[in-house]
């Protein structure tokens, strides 16, 4: 039932998403033009990592296209609040979990796609890393993506209008991006800002990338990047099933 | 045996203010095939009644069995059985109305043929075959009308929930619904609960009429029991007796809105 559910809902939103192709392709602007604008300052430095600067830099703006999409993939639901879609949904017999994971199917497939899309970009900038190394990378992205689109879903269930909900998220979202070490490596700063950025997940994950992309997988990082990764994805779809459960929305 | 029986059901929001009211306690038995108008002013708890009744909204307070299901311990079994369309509708208006009214007969786990089956049979019923593959912004009000309760209808509910199904509707549009609502009852046995703040449409539509106000039920009745009881004769407005009963007038729009 839950399959039947969560397919019906994932091609739904696949179609929706199918008819806006703007959308498809927008979303890799901004780390594509990271990559063509930010990159090539990079090469060169000294970074204080193993690898070169691309392989430093792509986990990061891979991870920076999840966070920065997927934290803003509940505007849909908003919108579909104000049409009555939501709860005409949530009216009928389909399972609650559906009406979430179908929703975070479709946004894990079009980040996936557009992160393959900005590594193949970047393979043509210059980047050279392993291929399981790359594909573990993806697998981060689609986990971190079910999170932070969860998360989005969440609270765009709970806040009334676009108006409350941009700026939350761009509040949270913001601080992570800095915090993570998406761009440079948080070792190059301070032991404090070091220390303080290992109080968000992400910084787990960004690290976990960089050691795949240099072909290091059974390294600390690595096991702390999937532990957080996947208990950070739990926590956001349990928290995310249960607004869609008893949402007043 | 009735198919809804509430008893008690109440519904508080924690607001910055404090703890809002919005239904204190309603009582409601309905019978099958009846259709039965919500009437109240706005604000009196109509539409909050009907989503605690449809699961979408859990009661803070007393109980009630819809269709031979409990509300509180089995509201999968309430969603199978009853239908409810919002006030807002609930149609993407990218989609076509065909997508939509197959798409809503999936989530009421019907297989796919029979789902495609049901659309072509509802389309029919409704008067929406020829729009079937338009997008559903491109309807008239009539049509959207027409389509949200097609959706309501996909799993041929034992019980149609409508939330103020005709406002915003032209007068045409209205009598044409009432008369698809009757038709459902009529033909199919289907029991109605409308909510409305429109007193000739309570007056032309319902068996039975509970007036909420302030969160609780005031008054019941067949209309005419209703004038009779509380204005001495039944060839009284339901204005006129609304007035007896709240008090004051039921809304800003009480008469059914001009066509423009």
């Amino acid at each position: 039932m839950l399959l039947h559910d969560t397919s019906l809902i994932f091609g739904r939103y696949v179609r929706q998403t199918l008819r806006s192709r703007f959308q498809i392709l927008f979303g890799i602007l901004m780390p594509l033009l990271y990559l063509l604008f930010f990159g090539p300052l990079l090469t060169g430095l000294p970074l204080g990592s193993t690898g070169d600067s691309w392989q430093v830099l792509v986990p990061g703006l891979l991870l920076q296209l999840s966070l920065f999409g997927a934290s803003f993939a509940g505007f849909s639901i908003i919108i579909e609040k104000s049409t009555g879609v939501v709860e005409r949904m949530r009216v009928t017999p389909v399972s609650r979990l559906a009406l979430l994971l179908g929703r975070v199917l479709r946004d894990t497939l079009l980040f996936t796609f557009q992160a393959v899309l900005l590594v193949l970009a970047a393979l043509v900038m210059g980047l050279r890393a392993p291929l399981p190394g790359v594909l573990i990378g993806f697998a981060f992205v689609g986990l971190l993506t079910v999170s932070l689109a969860s998360l989005s879903y969440a609270l765009a269930m709970k806040v009334r209008t676009p108006q409350e909900f941009g700026p939350v998220v761009n509040s949270l979202t913001m601080p992570s991006m800095l915090l993570s070490g998406l761009m440079l490596p948080m070792t190059l700063g301070p032991v404090w800002l070091d220390v303080l950025s290992h109080f968000t997940p992400f910084r787990y994950l960004v690290d976990a990338v960089r050691d795949a992309y240099t072909g290091r997988y059974a390294t600390a990082h690595m096991l702390y990047g999937v532990l957080v990764a996947l208990a950070f994805a739990l926590l956001a779809v349990t928290a995310g099933t249960r607004v869609f459960r008893r949402a007043g929305a | 045996m009735p198919i809804i029986s509430a008893s008690g059901l109440a519904r508080t929001f924690t607001a910055r203010t404090g703890p809002v009211h919005a239904v204190r306690s309603v009582d409601l038995t309905v019978m099958p095939g009846e259709i039965v108008g919500l009437l109240g002013p706005n604000g009196a708890g109509k539409t909050t009644t009907l989503r605690m009744l449809t699961t979408l909204l859990a009661p803070t307070g007393g109980a009630a069995t819809v269709a031979g299901c409990d509300l509180a311990a089995d509201p999968a079994g309430v969603r199978g059985k009853c239908g409810y369309v919002a006030q807002s509708g609930g149609v993407d208006p990218q989609v076509t109305v065909r997508e939509e009214l197959v798409t809503q007969g999936r989530l009421y786990r019907l297989s796919k043929a029979d789902a495609i089956a049901r659309t072509a049979e509802l389309a029919g019923q409704l008067g929406l075959g020829g729009l079937l593959d338009r997008r559903t912004a491109a309807l008239s009000g009539g049509q959207r009308r027409r389509l949200d309760i097609a959706m309501g209808l996909t799993h041929r509910p034992a019980v149609l929930f409508l939330d103020e199904p005709t406002t915003g509707l032209d007068p045409g549009s209205r009598e044409d619904l009432w008369a698809l609502v009757r038709g459902l009852r009529d033909d199919f046995g289907t029991t109605v609960v409308l909510t409305t703040h429109y007193l000739d449409e309570a007056d032309a539509l319902a068996d039975r009429l509970v007036v909420v106000d302030g969160g609780r039920v005031v008054a019941e009745g067949a209309p005419a029991a209703l004038k009779t009881e509380h204005t001495g004769s039944p060839d009284a407005s339901l204005h006129d007796t609304f007035l007896a009963i709240t008090g004051r007038a039921p809304a800003a729009a009480d008469t059914a809105p001009l066509a423009v």
